[in-house]
């Protein structure tokens, strides 16, 4: 089994993400306990070998606070939608399944948006075209095609989200031309 | 006691986005609508409950492990909810009639199309993805 | 402390309904998306049994019993999709 080896660099967001877990596990951050941790995480990823994850090397820590906002309330919202459904439609609700064609090609963003549209109550990725990007969702309580317009609108403004705050440098450039033509 | 109130609040409204995943479950028609159900208001369930423990032992040491907990369900619940709802796609677990659009399926009868007549549509069926990766 | 068996109230009513689909689902997949909810009840239960009692032995229980949802219900979601 031939292993190319990963450069330092790409693999450092997840060990120092390892050594936090196992930090927050001892419930003790003192100096010993992470430098072990530092090692074991050394291990970990050098002996259970995963394919490097590319990050696009951008990250604007602005933009995560006001999304993480715009994420817990939308959270909180569509929970109490979902709840509110299950208790008064039921058995007659009717859903569709949306193709969704994102902007980014990178691997990395289609995964965090699916991730952060799957997290959000009311959609659900259930499968993923990675040579157009586009995600394919299942969606509760569409009645029409507007709906399903109102949920791709959504998607991508999520998605415009992410590119802002780690997004590839060429995507970024490519929202701001997108932006100036509206 | 402004303490004592805000953990009640937040462990009952836990506990009633617990009951919301519930209902869902055996209110809604067919398994993908149930997956929304189940597997989301437990996030923000989970969110409140842990909220409810910081605030009633009020000690900063407690917060990285609660934070740990709470991102280890942001990050596997989406990923086990894709698992479960492709297998229920792929395997005709829904009811189509209760669909007002399906635009994965025209996607899946092409798919079938230049496979020539041989493919079977139904082993076919939402292998898009993956036959981008170059996975047989 | 009343508010302790109330959510107690809740979080049982809601295993049950939980099992209730769990005996009842029609396939698999209902099955253990079912449990997962169970798992994730009992999980609720675990936080509570903390803060009435007032210690934080479960702690580590509760990030266990979250990966082991995961990894069951992603095991069983592979397994069906192979078989077929």
């Amino acid at each position: 089994m031939s292993r190319q080896r990963i450069p330092l660099i790409t693999e450092l967001p997840l060990v120092i993400w390892l050594v936090l877990v196992w930090g927050a596990l001892w419930q003790d951050f003192g100096p010993g306990t992470l430098v072990f941790g530092a090692i074991i995480a050394y291990a970990v990823v050098n002996f259970f070998y995963l394919p490097p994850v590319e990050l696009t090397g951008r990250f604007n820590v602005l933009w995560v606070v006001p999304f993480l906002g715009r994420f817990l309330v939308k959270l909180v919202t569509a929970s109490l939608q979902v709840f509110w459904l299950a208790v008064s439609k039921g058995p007659t609700l009717r859903n569709a399944v949306v193709a969704v064609q994102l902007r980014s090609h990178s691997d990395f963003l289609v995964t965090a948006t699916g991730h952060a549209i799957s997290l959000i109550p009311g959609s659900l990725v259930l499968e993923v075209d990675r040579s157009t990007s586009t995600l394919y969702l299942h969606c509760l309580n569409i009645a029409s095609a507007e709906d399903a317009d109102a949920v791709r609108r959504d998607v991508r403004a999520t998605e415009a989200w992410l590119i802002r705050i780690m997004g590839s440098g060429q995507d970024l450039a490519a929202l701001r031309r997108e932006r100036a033509e509206q | 006691m402004v303490n004592d109130v805000v953990v009640s609040v937040l462990l009952i409204s836990g506990a009633l986005l617990s009951l919301a995943a519930a209902v869902g479950l055996v209110r809604f028609p067919d398994l993908l609508s149930r997956m929304h159900a189940a597997t989301k208001p437990q996030v923000l369930g989970l969110l409140l409950l842990l909220l409810a423990l910081a605030v009633e032992f009020e000690s900063w040491v407690l917060v990285p492990l609660l934070v740990l907990c709470w991102v280890f369900q942001l990050l596997t619940s989406p990923v086990s909810a894709h698992m479960v709802g492709r297998a229920g796609y792929r395997t005709r677990h829904l009811r189509r009639d209760l669909l007002t659009l399906d635009e994965l399926d025209d996607v899946v009868a092409r798919a079938a199309v230049d496979h020539g007549p041989g493919a079977h549509r139904q082993r076919n069926g939402g292998h898009a993805g993956q036959e981008a990766d170059g996975v047989p | 402390m009343i508010v302790a068996y109330v959510a107690g109230g809740i979080l049982s009513l809601a295993a049950t309904l939980a099992l209730y689909r769990a005996v009842r689902g029609p396939s698999i997949l209902d099955r253990v998306l079912a449990l997962d909810v169970v798992l994730a009840i009992i999980g609720a239960a675990l936080v509570l049994n903390m803060i009435v009692n007032r210690h934080l032995d479960n702690l580590i229980l509760l990030v266990t019993v979250s990966v082991i949802g995961f990894i069951g219900s992603v095991t069983v979601a592979r397994f069906v999709t192979d078989r077929k």
